[in-house]
């Protein structure tokens, strides 16, 4: 298991690397900032231009740019905002408690529903139980999830008034915005644990757990959940890193003040800066939840962790 | 005088369906305490269904109780409610299943496992279960049982987790063991130690059991009674040397004289093909013609010739890649097939048997040693006469049904291997030959068309069969594939591979674990153990005169169909070690000394 974690790290140091490598690289092909920030601006000269340049750094060869960000990076330090000179950890360091929050909520709505359910599909295969919530997890499969956000807060927000209908604020305002992302995270999941709870509930070992007197819930919750575990964690992980890159558009429609605003923002302005520590943030997150998966394998499972 | 005694469990005419279909029809039987009732009967024969009802499981299945009663402590359990049940499952009535290796959980520990059912039904506290635990696995002779509690099943070899089972059937003492073929999927020595085991607890705690079983020499060994079912129905029943002895209806006949049996070849120089016996107007008639297997060309020079084969897989490597353990699964292996011969590889899991013929079948690439077919060997061929050696070499599976791709016709399987080496460039000559082919194996042409679902066991180890004859080898080579098999199929099966023998001139590498069906087969047996032959010999030197010890504990471990016969209750002990081994610390590789003309024996390092 040490072993196997400690490739895994390495493996995740490599793409963290490939990755911000790519970004910096990628971002300085869509346009010179210095234009941007004074489009229209009149009367420009070349050498006010240089000037701006040097003041941001993007005179600099690209290398000594990608190694200056790496600096920072471990520093936390990820330099100032094109646009304002507000210091971009302090950007981050607002935005990113909002979007986890509300990705941690909707994960948390959407496991909360999708196991029960996906096991009540399960046991009663066939069943009208079995149809309906098959029936309602394509439905809400069906939803873009721009669309079913902006049907809630027609109905609820402007129609009804129950809830605001948007920004961050008390526990309302996170209502809907998890309810979008919960309802289109759970249907694809309910299919999930449906069916490797079938595949799950074939085991012999089932049989002998019932065989043993048991009772239904231990034999579901006990001993057939935890050996589907390994599927859904996979798949979770990758949903929740999935999530944090999604986000964006729930952000937009919320106008929720998050990673996703802020990176909608700085690609606007060309806020190189901004977008590279977003990116670069958003990545290790994904990361070290890749990692976390790994740990919860061995956890729920022996076979891994005494290899 | 049986009559006074009240049973402790009464089926009585009990029907079991599912949707429209009856797979157990107006059962009865009884089971007193402290002795066994053996349930027999072929695949789809009902009795696995039984059991479940028994344990009101096959109700999750989706079974319905057409009719009758299951009397148990003087109530019917088919009107306790599930609720009710749960209190008499892993209680009173505790059930042993077929597979040991998936019927423990595998993200519990061995002590929770057993400890649950201490916990629930005892109402044990956590420590007084870990330590009652223990016990039981002390009693089931588990060695290290203390730190085989914290212990996981895939830790375990398949024997040992069947006595884990057995620990956890038995931890409340139940009144009846329901025992579902509890040995089916182990290797003969270590089923004759759970047999023993078995039957010592059941002397112990006195409980009655019903053993449900496909074979008839475990029947012969376990039973006091014996029930006989056929297409869900009890044909006969009666005391366990009465229904040897004297078995009276037809199909019992059949099934018997179907049994093949350790011993029966004795004196015989060549194998014999014998005739079938079969149902006929409801009668067992002989069918088919008695002769005798002459069909080895020892005169000619070796079809296929293995010299010194060395074949070992890294098990576990360390960071850096670099292997840290290793199972030598193949060691300094050598023999000779001849043209027409069958030589059979026997021995138990792990011995490397079929890592022999998956390496013969280039499915598998050695580490040493020389192949070598029709005198040439693989490493003086080129890629293209290496490929076309998969013409000349065919290959059959123990499982027939994983063995067909499943959503391609068993036409289409037949013709592959003459498209891919093509061997016939007419389609319509093509399916000439598949048709022959089917025929060949005993299968209308017309089926050519179904899809291997539609089959059963049988019909597709006939088709298996077919196609492995499409590319018309000189060599089959055949890993167990009578295993999964009924004994009437296979015994039908066996004649089948006699006379393609005879017709063609085939040779067989015949790989079993089944010392009875190589008795009945083979020219020439070598008999493996861990990776290296231990004796080979002809048929008659190996059966007649085993000359290893291991030969002699393999021998000994097959259960007798014959319940007069003195019960092998000498205690065959030891697990079948690890072949996994830390690199440097490699096995002695046994050289080997001839005892007689062709009879080899390994000499103790």
């Amino acid at each position: 298991m040490a072993g196997f974690l400690i490739k895994r790290l390495l493996q995740a140091i490599f793409v963290v690397i490939a990755i911000t490598l790519v970004v910096s690289f990628a971002i300085r092909l869509t346009g010179d900032p210095a234009l941007m920030m004074f489009q229209g601006g009149g009367s420009m000269t070349e050498e006010d231009l240089q000037r701006i340049r040097v003041s941001l750094g993007t005179d600099q060869p690209f290398i000594v740019q990608y190694l200056t960000f790496l600096k920072g990076m471990v520093t936390f330090d990820f330099g100032r905002s094109f646009n304002g000179g507000t210091s971009v950890s302090l950007l981050i360091g607002d935005a990113l408690p909002a979007t986890l929050l509300l990705a941690f909520i909707s994960m948390f709505v959407s496991i909360a529903l999708s196991i029960p359910l996906g096991i009540k599909a399960a046991t009663s295969r066939g069943s009208a139980a079995d149809q309906a919530i098959r029936i309602f997890s394509l439905i809400g499969l069906s939803f873009p999830n721009f669309w079913l956000a902006t049907m809630l807060v027609l109905l609820f927000a402007i129609t009804l008034g129950w809830l605001p209908p948007s920004g961050m604020g008390g526990f309302a305002s996170y209502v809907m915005p998890a309810i979008t992302m919960g309802v289109i995270l759970t249907a694809t999941n309910v299919r999930l644990v449906r069916t490797s709870m079938l595949e799950t509930l074939q085991s012999q070992y089932i049989m002998v757990a019932r065989a043993k007197g048991l009772s239904e819930s231990k034999v579901l919750y006990k001993h057939a959940l935890r050996n589907c575990a390994i599927p859904l964690i996979t798949y979770f992980g990758l949903q929740f890193g999935g999530l944090l890159g999604g986000i964006v558009v729930i952000e937009r429609v919320f106008n929720w003040p998050g990673m996703g605003t802020l990176a909608f923002d700085a690609v606007a302005a060309r806020d190189y800066p901004v977008l590279q520590a977003v990116i670069t943030v958003l990545s290790l997150m994904i990361v070290g939840i890749n990692l976390l998966v790994d740990i919860a394998y061995g956890l729920v499972d022996p076979r891994i962790r005494t290899e | 005088m049986s009559e006074t005694i009240k049973p402790l469990l009464s089926v009585e005419n009990l029907s079991v369906e599912f949707g429209s279909s009856r797979v157990v029809d107006e059962l009865s039987f009884t089971v007193e305490a402290g002795k066994t009732v053996a349930v027999v009967g072929e695949s789809g024969s009902g009795k696995s269904v039984t059991s479940l009802s028994t344990m009101r499981l096959a109700d999750m299945m989706g079974a319905k109780y057409a009719t009758g009663r299951i009397m148990f402590n003087d109530r019917d359990l088919l009107k306790a409610s599930q609720k009710e049940m749960r209190s008499i499952r892993g209680k009173e009535i505790a059930m042993i299943f077929q597979e040991p290796m998936t019927s423990l959980n595998p993200v519990f520990t061995i002590g929770d496992q057993i400890c649950e059912v201490l916990m629930l039904h005892e109402k044990l506290g956590k420590s007084a279960a870990m330590a009652e635990a223990q016990r039981l696995l002390d009693m089931v002779r588990l060695p290290d049982s203390a730190e085989l509690l914290h212990r996981f099943p895939h830790q375990l070899s398949g024997g040992m987790r069947q006595r884990v089972m057995i620990a956890m059937a038995l931890a409340c003492r139940p009144k009846l063991l329901i025992a579902d073929e509890p040995t089916t999927a182990l290797d003969v020595t270590i089923q004759a130690q759970i047999l023993n085991i078995m039957r010592d607890l059941q002397k112990t705690l006195g409980m009655g059991m019903v053993f449900i079983t496909h074979d008839m020499g475990v029947v012969a060994e376990m039973a006091d009674h014996v029930v006989v079912m056929w297409k869900g129905k009890k044909v006969e029943e009666g005391p366990v040397r009465e229904i040897f002895a004297n078995p009276q209806h037809p199909y019992t006949r059949t099934l018997l004289s179907a049994v093949p049996k350790l011993g029966s070849m004795t004196g015989e120089e060549f194998p014999k093909r014998m005739p079938l016996t079969v149902l006929q107007d409801g009668e067992p008639a002989l069918a088919g013609e008695e002769r005798i297997q002459d069909t080895a060309k020892y005169d000619e020079k070796p079809l296929l010739s293995v010299k010194d084969l060395f074949v070992r897989f890294d098990i576990k490597k360390n960071l850096f890649g670099k292997a840290t353990h290793r199972c030598s699964a193949v060691q300094k292996v050598s023999f000779d097939i001849h043209p027409g011969e069958t030589l059979a590889l026997v021995g138990e899991s792990g011995s490397g048997k079929s890592t022999i013929g998956r390496t013969i079948q280039q499915l598998q690439s050695s580490m040493g040693g020389e192949i070598a077919f029709n005198g040439r060997s693989y490493s003086s061929m080129s890629a293209a006469e290496r490929f076309r050696m998969r013409q000349e070499v065919q290959y059959i599976f123990q499982d027939p049904f994983a063995s067909l791709d499943p959503r391609k016709t068993v036409g289409f399987s037949i013709a592959e291997p003459i498209n891919t080496h093509g061997l016939i460039n007419d389609s319509k000559a093509v399916k000439r030959r598949v048709d022959e082919l089917l025929e060949r194996v005993g299968l209308p042409s017309n089926v050519a068309s179904r899809y291997p679902h539609e089959f059963s066991g049988g019909q597709r180890q006939r088709v298996c069969i077919a196609r492995a004859l499409a590319s018309d080898p000189k060599l089959i080579i055949a890993d167990e594939a009578l295993s999964a098999l009924d004994v009437s199929i296979q015994a039908q099966i066996i004649n089948l591979f006699m006379d393609l023998q005879a017709e063609r001139g085939l040779a067989y590498l015949f790989i079993s674990h089944d010392m009875a069906v190589v008795e009945k087969m083979s020219h020439r047996v070598a008999v493996l153990y861990l990776g290296q032959i231990m004796e080979m010999g002809s048929r008659q030197q190996v059966f007649e005169n085993p000359s290893h010890d291991y030969t002699r504990r393999l021998l000994s471990a097959v259960p007798v169909a014959d319940p007069t016969a003195p019960r092998n209750t000498a205690l065959i002990e030891g697990e079948i070690p690890n072949p996994v081994r830390r690199v440097g610390d490699e096995p002695a590789i046994l050289s080997h000394e001839e005892i007689n003309p062709g009879h080899f024996i390994a000499k103790s390092a």
